[in-house]
């Protein structure tokens, strides 16, 4: 059998312009043929990525921000020409890049499905064929002749779904589409895209929700910084991919707050393997640098995040220790050491902040330092306790193990 | 179905993947008309009010002096809305296709589908404006008690096509430029603005008395398509020179315009 899609070194060159507006105007441009250097970059987003797709196939392409995998959407939906490298496909292609393109707020919900259905490539025939389906999948027949602009925002993504969803096209191509909604619509989108992959379709699924990848895929392809690094099947593609986060283990920061500043910032070491081998404890030392212009009643505080960016943690050097910054200028650095926490496996993020104690944050930094814990169980046994389970970030310990008292009366 | 996604590959028009997606053309043309005249109190009659506001003004002020030192062989008002239809069939065509490409950016820029579809429909909505505004002229012919000649049947298709390809011409060329250099967007309207007093749509060619002016007007590519229009109600004697001289530069103009716009336009999404 012969593959559906075979990527063949594909590359993708762009310059960046330094010292440049977004937009060219024809003066910039006519300055450009007196001024021999502008300072332009090569930039690669991607750069020699091949592997084939077999029919039927449903591959996950995961990666980080930046590593590329919209580049390659993008190049594999005809939207923009790759630099190198070719591309062959067997099959009628259809890209979903975001959901509801070409929806106009002044058409009817009727006339959205028809407009949406023809730019995704559906023949008008096919769309009034699938119509009841549609509507009744996205369950907004009461206002189908109303004008888009009057749908709720949820509305108009159903809608947009719906349509999506009908597309008979051999191959999809779907970027993250499924990030929004509520978690009924997701559950639904979900379902709905299992049996798009079950009934042999080809399709090729952008996320950044691992759990989602690994439902809906086989294989899957690992983009970091333009190269693919492995295609393989998703279970070791997502090992690898956890083991290679390049965790933001430091950072220095270039923004400042109204008194403070958070120069820097980093891990000094995140203590998984503690020192009794029984025990996986996380402990995690921090250190920061902070410049205060010497106001009083200033304190700093980190908050801890899980991989979807849901607060869980806080450290307060006030709140909980009574310990304010120095009230005198200058640039001080602090290390400190969080005690043991039996964190589920998984990302995790940190906000670091200065704050005006009971009053407002001051210089706030968002996602200031990541890490990962690749497994979990605070007493070694084997099961791994993840985020991804929805089971909670916190392994909650015993005392001690519990005894079962006969009580048979 | 097997398909190559190449660097650039080589030069061709396209016309295959056009027909492929003709329904398109449909759909975002349907989709400009609806929502141009959705929420408005007089819908339709928008495309006639400015044609006949122009004829109105033109006729008042100028009508009786341009009738007085040329020789037309029709009513005025019948000259001036006959060249006011066309021209803003024309005009409105152009600047509906120069920023059709930047009005649909976050189309282009999600997904495929031939990219001349957008601006060729943004001149079909023109068009469109066109057939609906015919009926005044009709009215205004059976007030001025002028009668079509059977060639119009002919002569009417003629003149809308060569409009359209000058048009077609003008639209993607400069709706390509347009995505790289925004300042299409406001040169348009006076760029527009000028080439009314160089097209013989208020006046007739001979008004103007030197030749080299002439010549402009000759080139003009709204100049033929008016001289065949015109012919079809009137017994003017069509000026066969005026109309090879304005189809010469539909012509360069209509390829000009499509090739620039295919040569250039796997980068739109990238530049948008």
């Amino acid at each position: 059998m012969k593959p559906i899609l075979e990527i063949q070194n594909i590359g993708k060159k762009f310059k960046i312009q330094h010292e440049h507006l977004p937009y060219l105007s024809l003066r910039d441009s006519l300055k450009q043929v007196f001024k021999k250097s502008r300072s332009t970059e090569d930039f690669w987003a991607l750069q020699d990525v091949s592997f084939d797709v077999m029919p039927g196939d449903s591959i996950g392409i995961i990666g980080k921000n930046g590593a590329g995998k919209s580049t390659l959407l993008k190049i594999l939906s005809k939207i923009t020409p790759p630099t190198k490298g070719q591309i062959i496909g067997r099959g009628r292609i259809a890209s979903l890049l975001e959901v509801g393109t070409g929806f106009h707020p002044e058409l009817s919900g009727r006339e959205n499905i028809f407009m949406n259905g023809s730019i995704l490539g559906m023949k008008r025939f096919e769309i009034a064929k699938n119509f009841d389906a549609i509507v009744d999948f996205s369950g907004v027949e009461r206002f189908l002749d109303e004008p888009l602009k009057h749908y709720s925002s949820g509305m108009q993504l159903r809608l947009a779904f719906a349509v999506a969803a009908f597309l008979e096209n051999e191959i999809l191509i779907i970027d993250e589409v499924l990030a929004v909604g509520d978690a009924e619509f997701q559950k639904k989108c979900m379902g709905k895209m299992d049996d798009v992959s079950k009934s042999g379709r080809t399709i090729l699924f952008v996320s950044h929700d691992l759990a989602a990848i690994r439902s809906l895929t086989r294989k899957a392809a690992l983009l970091n910084n333009g190269n693919c690094i492995v295609f393989d099947d998703t279970e070791e593609v997502i090992k690898k991919y956890s083991e290679n986060l390049i965790n933001k283990t430091s950072g220095i920061f270039s923004t400042s707050g109204n008194i403070t500043k958070i120069h820097s910032a980093k891990i000094i070491s995140l203590n998984i393997e503690n020192r009794n081998k029984t025990k996986k404890q996380i402990e995690l030392i921090i250190g920061i640098d902070i410049e205060t212009n010497g106001q009083e009643n200033t304190s700093f505080e980190l908050i801890l995040k899980d991989s979807k960016k849901q607060r869980i943690g806080l450290v307060s050097s006030y709140q909980f220790h009574q310990k304010k910054l120095p009230s005198k200028k200058g640039l001080y650095s602090t290390t400190i050491e969080i005690e043991p926490l039996n964190l589920a496996s998984g990302e995790y993020f940190i906000d670091i902040t200065t704050s005006i104690i009971n009053q407002c944050w001051d210089h706030y930094i968002e996602d200031a330092l990541s890490f990962n814990v690749s497994y979990s169980n605070p007493l070694g046994y084997s099961w791994d306790f993840k985020q991804d389970y929805n089971y909670g970030t916190m392994a909650l310990l015993l005392k001690s193990e519990p005894k079962f008292v006969l009580n048979d009366k | 179905m097997e398909f190559l996604i190449k660097p650039k590959g080589k030069f061709n028009i396209g016309l295959q993947e056009l027909v492929e997606y003709k329904e398109l053309f449909y759909f975002f043309t349907w989709r400009d008309i609806k929502v141009k005249y959705k929420q408005t109190a007089f819908g339709f009659l928008w495309a006639v009010l400015q044609p006949l506001f122009m004829t109105l003004v033109f006729s008042f002020f100028l009508g009786s002096s341009i009738k007085q030192q040329s020789d037309l062989l029709m009513p005025y008002p019948i000259f001036a809305l006959s060249g006011m239809l066309l021209w803003i069939a024309f005009s409105n065509g152009l600047s509906n296709a120069s920023n059709s490409m930047v009005n649909n950016a976050n189309i282009i820029k999600k997904i495929y589908f031939p990219r001349l579809i957008i601006p060729i429909s943004a001149i079909l909505v023109a068009l469109f404006d066109f057939f609906i505004s015919l009926f005044v002229f009709f009215i205004f012919c059976w007030i001025y008690k002028t009668s079509l000649k059977w060639e119009a049947i002919l002569f009417m298709p003629l003149s809308v096509l060569m409009v359209s390809f000058a048009a077609i011409g003008g639209g993607t060329f400069l709706a390509a430029i347009n995505i790289k250099y925004r300042d299409v967007r406001y040169a348009i309207p006076f760029f527009l603005q000028g080439l009314l007093f160089v097209t013989p749509v208020l006046y007739p060619v001979n008004f103007a008395k030197n030749e080299a002016i002439q010549l402009l007007l000759k080139l003009n590519p709204i100049s033929g398509p008016l001289e065949i229009l015109r012919a079809s109600f009137s017994n003017q004697v069509i000026n066969i020179e005026t109309v090879l001289l304005s189809a010469l530069t539909s012509g360069v103009l209509f390829i000009t315009g499509v090739v620039y716009f295919r040569k250039t336009e796997s980068y739109f999404a990238d530049l948008a």
